[in-house]
Parts: C-alpha cells; sequence; structure tokens
C-alpha cells in the first residue's frame, strides 16, 4: 500500500504536466460527461447509477454539446465544453442529432477535429445470450480518423466529371499504427493484421502498409500480417474467428467497424472509443438518438455502458471495469432481465437496477 | 441506403437486398461479402459487361495459387461463370442445363470439394456433373427420335 502511494508520487513527479493516461491510483477522476440527445440522457442516467452502485472512482461533469451561434453566424461547440474535455482529458459521449440547417457542421467531426482523435477503436465481442449467426467474434477494429478517403477534398474537373483526393500521410499511418500496437500489448492481443488495397491503391495503401511494417518491426512480441480488404470481408463472415486486432485507414475502417458490429449484434451493444493526441479519448455509443422511444424507459444502455468499460479500463481502472461488464454481461447471458431490443420486455430502470444488483453483489 | 450501414445490414439481415448498384470499391467489397455469405468463392461466378464486350469468370477473382494442382478446387463457380456466358449468347438452353445440373450436384447429392467442408476432387465434381448432364442430354435425343 505504501509502496503504491510512494509509486504514484513518483510517476507524478516524473511526468509533470503531462497527462498520463495509465493511472494505477484509486483517486477519484473527473470525466466529461455528454449525455447527448433522445435516449442519451436516460443512458447516460444508466451508466452513472452503475457506476455508483460499483463505487468506480469517476465523477462526472455533464455538459451541453448543442452548437451555438458564433460571432461569424456559424454554429459551432460552446466553448465550456470544450474547455471541459481539454481539462479532464477524458469524456463519455451518448448518441448526438446532427442539427439540420444552415451553418451546422456535423458535432461528431468537429469534436473529432478539435481534440485530433485519431484512432477510433471498436472491440466487437460475441455477447453470450444475445445470439447472432457469427460465434466466438472476438475482434478490435482500428480505423484511422483522420485522412485517408474522408480527406474532404474534392473538386469538378469538368462537368461530370469529379475527383475526390484520398490523402494518406506517413505521420497519420505510423500514429495509427503505433498506437495498434500498443492496445494489442496493453490488452493482451496476439496479433496485428494490416488491412488494404495496395496492389490497387498503390502508392496511398502502399505508404500505409509500409508504416505498418515499420511499426510491426519494432514490436517483434506482436504478430503481425496484412491482408486485402476484399479477402477480409470474404473471411470474416465465412470464420471471424480468424482475425484479431485490424488497423486500416479511414473508410475500410468505417466499413468494417460496422461490420463487426453486425457480427455481434449491432449498435446498439457495440463500445467505441476515439484516441486523441495529448492523451485525450472520447468514448462513445456510436448507434442513434432513437427519438420514437426517447424518454419512455425502453432504451437499451449496454453500448454507452461498455464504452464506459472501456474508458475505465484506458484510465487504468481494470478492476472496477471487469466488475461492471461481469455483471453486465451476466444480466444479458441469465436473460431473466433485457430491454425490448435484446428480445425481453424489461424497461431501462429495470436491466440497470439488476446490473447494479451483481455489481453490489461483488 | 447508406453504404456505410449496408455493411452491418448484410452480414445481419442479407435478406432485405435484390439487386444493389455501386461504385467501384464498394462494389468489390458488397461482392466478396456476398460470396462469403453463400459459401464462398468457389461457387460465385461474375460476369463484366461492356458496350463491345463480355468477359466471364469466377466472381471473386480468386486465384487459389495455394491449391493450385491439386485437384481440390472447386469448379462450380466456372461452370456457372460459363452458363451465364451460354445465356449472354443466346443459347438459354444450354446455359440452364448446365446450371442446373451443377446445383443439383452441390445442393443435392452434395459432392463437395474441401472449400465447402467436403473430401471431394475437382474431378469428382466435374464427372458427377457430366454424368448428369449425360442423362438430360440422353432424354432429348430420345425425344428428337421420335
Amino acid at each position: 500500500m505504501a509502496a503504491r502511494v510512494l509509486l504514484n508520487s513518483v510517476q507524478r513527479l516524473i511526468v509533470g504536466k503531462a497527462f498520463v493516461t495509465r493511472n494505477f491510483s484509486s483517486e477519484t477522476r473527473t470525466v466529461t460527461l455528454i449525455p447527448g440527445d433522445g435516449i442519451g440522457p436516460e443512458i447516460s442516467e444508466s451508466v452513472k447509477t452503475i457506476f455508483a452502485a460499483a463505487q468506480a472512482p469517476i465523477a462526472w461533469e455533464p455538459v451541453d454539446v448543442t452548437p451555438v451561434k458564433g460571432p461569424d453566424g456559424l454554429f459551432a461547440i460552446p466553448q465550456k465544453a470544450i474547455d471541459s474535455v481539454h481539462k479532464n482529458k477524458i469524456g463519455l459521449k451518448g448518441p448526438l442529432a446532427t442539427p439540420i440547417g444552415k451553418g451546422h457542421r456535423s458535432l461528431n467531426l468537429a469534436l473529432r477535429k478539435e481534440f485530433n482523435l485519431y484512432a477510433n477503436v471498436r472491440p466487437c465481442k460475441s455477447i453470450e445470450g444475445y445470439k447472432t449467426p457469427y460465434d466466438d467474434v472476438d475482434i478490435v477494429t482500428i480505423r484511422e480518423n483522420t485522412e485517408g478517403e474522408y480527406s474532404g477534398i474534392e473538386h469538378v474537373i469538368v462537368q461530370g466529371v469529379v475527383q475526390s483526393i484520398k490523402l494518406i500521410t506517413k505521420e497519420a499511418s505510423i500514429r495509427v499504427a503505433e498506437f495498434a500496437f500498443d492496445y494489442a500489448k496493453s490488452n493482451q492481443r496476439s496479433t496485428v493484421t494490416a488491412v488494404h488495397k495496395a496492389n490497387i491503391m498503390r502508392m496511398s495503401d502502399g505508404l500505409f502498409l509500409r508504416c505498418c511494417r515499420h511499426v510491426a518491426e519494432k514490436n517483434t512480441d506482436i504478430k503481425f500480417n496484412e491482408i486485402y480488404l476484399d479477402t477480409v470481408c470474404l473471411n470474416m463472415v465465412q470464420d471471424p474467428t480468424q482475425f484479431d486486432v485490424l488497423v486500416m485507414p479511414n473508410l475500410y475502417g468505417d466499413i468494417l467497424s460496422d461490420l463487426c458490429a453486425g457480427l455481434i449484434g449491432g449498435l446498439g451493444v457495440t463500445p467505441s472509443g476515439n484516441i486523441g493526441a495529448d492523451g485525450a479519448a472520447i468514448f462513445e455509443s456510436v448507434h442513434g438518438t432513437a427519438p420514437d422511444i426517447a424518454g419512455e424507459d425502453k432504451a437499451n444502455p449496454t453500448a454507452l455502458l461498455l464504452s464506459a468499460i472501456m474508458m475505465l479500463r484506458h484510465m487504468g481502472f481494470g478492476d472496477y471495469a471487469c466488475r461492471i461488464e461481469k455483471a453486465c454481461f451476466d444480466t444479458i447471458r441469465e436473460g431473466n432481465v433485457l430491454t425490448g431490443d435484446l428480445g425481453g420486455k424489461s424497461t431501462c430502470s429495470e436491466f440497470t437496477n439488476e446490473i447494479c444488483r451483481k455489481v453490489e453483489a461483488t | 441506403m447508406v453504404i456505410i450501414n449496408t455493411y452491418l445490414q448484410m452480414v445481419s439481415k442479407p435478406q432485405q437486398f435484390d439487386v444493389m448498384v455501386m461504385p467501384n470499391l464498394y462494389g468489390n467489397i458488397i461482392g466478396n461479402l456476398g460470396a462469403g455469405l453463400i459459401g464462398g468463392p468457389g461457387i460465385v461466378s461474375g460476369m463484366n459487361l461492356g458496350d463491345q464486350f463480355a468477359i466471364f469468370e469466377t466472381g471473386t477473382r480468386n486465384s487459389g495459387r495455394s491449391i493450385q494442382g491439386k485437384n481440390i478446387a472447386n469448379p462450380a463457380a466456372m461452370l456457372l461463370a460459363s452458363s451465364q456466358m451460354l445465356d449472354h449468347l443466346g443459347l438459354k438452353d444450354h446455359g440452364k442445363l448446365i446450371r442446373e445440373s451443377v446445383k443439383k450436384v452441390i445442393s443435392e447429392e452434395k459432392i463437395h470439394t474441401p472449400d465447402l467442408g467436403g473430401q471431394a476432387t475437382t474431378l469428382q465434381v466435374v464427372q458427377a456433373i457430366v454424368k448428369d448432364i449425360k442423362e438430360k442430354t440422353q432424354q432429348w435425343y430420345t425425344h428428337f427420335n421420335h
């Protein structure tokens, strides 16, 4: 115990002002909470309730990211919300409805740019008690999230001919590859696979691939292999168990992360984390706001809860993460108290309380 | 439908889709996904159509180098592609003849090469298909001679 306190003090001395993402102390950490729209507020409440039952050392700082009109007439995230994430570094986000109208940019895009969220991580693991046509799935997709096919550089050459630029940089590719290998090591994964189409896109995907190979050479304790995107898709639906951690550029990641979510049961049960430079990270549920059931206590908080559990692991609170995760998975496996989308008849509150009960018992 | 959600839908509820048209990269992905969903590259055929020319081939364009020369390749994909070619040429009866024999051997007689989980050789599958075709064409000749 004394040694642990000493270690923490030493860590803080060495690290100084830089933010340590792996904090092994048990002091309370403040996290920015963005409840979101639609079912966002109620599933956020569920997560808070469950965390309280587990006595997790997390203090929540809720912020509203509803865009406000700036002096330039364009809508932007309120400064208070931005400052909160810059201060806390870690955020948990529910689903956001992008308002339609002039001057509104995508909120998700704004958050990504503001905090330089360069890697999107989606662990997709089969959930016992929620049967899908695919068994024993345990895949993590790591998607480069800042460039690639979504660089936003498009132009009209002549009427009826449009060109779109896929931007791949050594810096971004190395950064995401390094994250992939670090993630594999921290989470006891054995293999990192780079997904690409370098046979066709020789220069762009070729660069990405070479960067992955370069990082692989420095991480020989993790296996590395390469696979074409179309082969991944072909093989994934025949035998998903052959894949472990997948790292890839933006568009392929967008596609594969959704595909993997489909294998385990959809966006309602899939967690997601966005990792930024400077230690910032925002974890979020990636389903929609479900306005048709908002406020009716019918929502399933699993996706947001699993994202929050990812967040706990990222912060070094592995023990709390395991306890809460076990309570959640046991509840789903037992099948007595399930929300409608999981095939049950219980309310969100009943589902939440059942998880709390299990967590308190550990 | 927005292409991204399509992948999720394809693995959870592919039955909702009928004909899908899309640009190049997405087509490569969806085509392979579809092939994987129904049994793999051994049984999916493909055609490439232009204004003047048409080329028929195995659907996923896998060269299968790792199983080359071992007499275990699945001939179905190529045979189905060739029957599509016969249809295209207006020889619909012959196209149908081959296609139905292939389907019978795979689905009913279940003579499967390893890619479909079986132990048959390429030659065994082809011989079974030829046998079925011969039985049907005998009937044609018998019909003609009457």
